[in-house]
């Protein structure tokens, strides 16, 4: 078990993702954040106040629940759902940030575009990523990385936040992979 | 669990997690994602050898919401008033590939005869048996009062809630009692003698025959529908006598605490058990259980339905 990002790496890579998103789209005026729960939605809340000190303004947030969209529902036992709070401006015609800690397979990423086309038509949705590890199984890849950890399929990567572990840390550890 | 037949299948845990699922489809439901993809090629049966409106109506919308195909059939039109059994029905069913049976029967017991049998291997939901248990109900209304009431918390710790009337026929009533009593809230039964159950003595509540004085303490008042149907006895002399000793009008509304809400599962007998100045008042959520009855259906059918071996239940 080793620490694969500190809490001030962290930090940083949520500084210079947040810079990045301005970047690719020329400032913040059409950015819709939308965090899928349960640290995606911390993450997306962190980059948020980050975006809103760097370009001082408001930038709409809100999470998107992706669970009764998931491909492997029947694989595992049910899971508790978690609270979908889509931005009161709605995500027509905005550029839409899906933000999540980890980028593995690409499943749920799948099931989060699925769930944004019952809500409504953005102009482009981008995914911002914490920790990519690798081992893709869908054409999908992320707009903005935080650290691209290399690992095997059987171990198991773990992002710690303060808001609900703690402490701010990412985690590789060995392990039967889920 | 697979099934669904009984509230006293239920841990606290639970029903917490259904009821907390619930608040998660209602707001599915309330947003622009209407239809959700969760249980899409799944068949889903509504068998409902006694009438029903609300609740047929309610499971329906349910499983359509969630993308399952639902196949409505009654005792009427079909070859159960012929007098097919339960079992050669259930065979029928299996052989269609029937997910799920959502049953209700006059007969008390017949969703367990279903579930304990080998006819169908799909899951069984009770939507009303005999004067047993209407489990789903009880959850909507356990949903409604939390809404309402609730001081925080997952629960029910601490909330008063008065059912009031024909317990003695009523299954909304035993499965009330039972999940009440599991979420901590304190249950007053009010009833005229005649139309308590036998061993009520022995259910987890309190027991009034004087609605005045016990009303002013509740948080719900739960109204019963007099079931005049299965009444083969006289139970109370006449339907004015009932009305002025356990009907709910105007004046005993204004004894109710500010805040407190009176509930019907329906289908009410307006002028009998409830005046309709009252059913259509400002405190009244008759209407609104209906829609939760919707919200809490999803969550019984995505938490029994959507995943491999369900984990409801399995703590008991």
């Amino acid at each position: 078990m080793s620490a694969a990002l500190s809490a001030q790496e962290i930090s940083r890579a949520l500084t210079r993702i947040s810079h990045e998103i301005l970047e690719k789209n020329g400032g913040s005026s059409n950015l819709t954040l939308l965090g899928i729960p349960t640290r995606g939605a911390h993450l997306a809340s962190r980059i948020a106040t980050i975006i809103n000190s760097i370009d001082s303004c408001d930038v709409p947030v809100g999470t998107l629940d992706i669970t009764l969209h998931r491909d492997d529902l029947r694989m595992r036992p049910p899971r508790a759902l978690m609270p979908t709070l889509i931005p009161q401006a709605g995500i027509d015609g905005r550029d839409v940030i899906l933000i999540d800690d980890v980028l593995f397979s690409g499943r749920t990423i799948r099931a989060a575009l699925d769930a944004l086309g019952e809500i409504g038509r953005p102009k482009s949705v981008q995914l911002a990523i914490l920790v990519d590890r690798g081992h893709r199984e869908l054409p999908i890849r992320a707009d903005f990385v935080g650290k691209n950890i290399p690992t095997a399929r059987t171990q198991n990567v773990k992002v710690n936040l303060s808001e609900t572990d703690g402490e701010d840390e990412v985690v590789v550890s060995e392990g039967e992979s889920k | 669990m697979r099934h669904l037949l009984s509230i006293s299948d239920l841990s606290k845990d639970d029903a917490v997690l259904i009821l907390d699922t619930a608040i998660e489809m209602a707001r599915a439901s309330d947003g622009p994602m209407k239809k959700l993809p969760t249980l899409r090629g799944r068949t889903i049966v509504n068998l409902f050898a006694e009438d029903s409106t609300r609740t047929r109506i309610s499971f329906e919308a349910a499983a359509k919401r969630l993308s399952a195909d639902v196949i409505n059939f009654g005792a009427k039109g079909s070859s159960l008033s012929k007098g097919e059994s339960l079992k050669d029905t259930a065979l029928t069913l299996q052989a269609m590939g029937a997910d799920a049976v959502i049953i209700r029967h006059s007969a008390s017991g017949a969703p367990v005869r279903l579930a304990d049998s080998a006819w169908m291997s799909g899951s069984v939901i009770n939507a009303g048996d005999g004067t047993h248990e209407h489990p789903s109900q009880a959850l909507l209304d356990a949903f409604t009062i939390r809404k309402h009431c609730a001081k925080g918390g997952g629960d029910l710790a601490g909330l008063r809630i008065g059912i009031v009337g024909d317990v003695l026929h009523s299954r909304v009533a035993r499965s009330n009692v039972l999940l009440l009593a599991l979420l901590g809230a304190h249950v007053t039964l009010i009833a005229p003698p005649t139309l308590l159950p036998f061993g009520v003595e022995n259910w987890p509540v309190d027991i009034s025959y004087d609605f005045d004085s016990v009303l002013p303490s509740l948080d719900a008042v739960m109204m019963l529908r007099v079931q005049q149907e299965r009444m083969s006895d006289l139970f109370f002399p006449n339907a004015r006598e009932y009305s002025r000793y356990f009907g709910l009008n105007r004046d005993r509304m204004l004894m109710m605490k500010p805040n407190s809400i009176v509930m019907h599962p329906g289908p009410m007998n307006r002028g009998l058990e409830i005046t309709a100045d009252v059913a259509d008042s400002a405190r009244s959520v008759i209407v609104e259980q209906v829609s939760n009855g919707v919200s809490v259906r999803m969550a019984i059918l995505y938490l029994l339905l959507a995943g491999a071996p369900s984990e409801i239940g399995a703590n008991t």
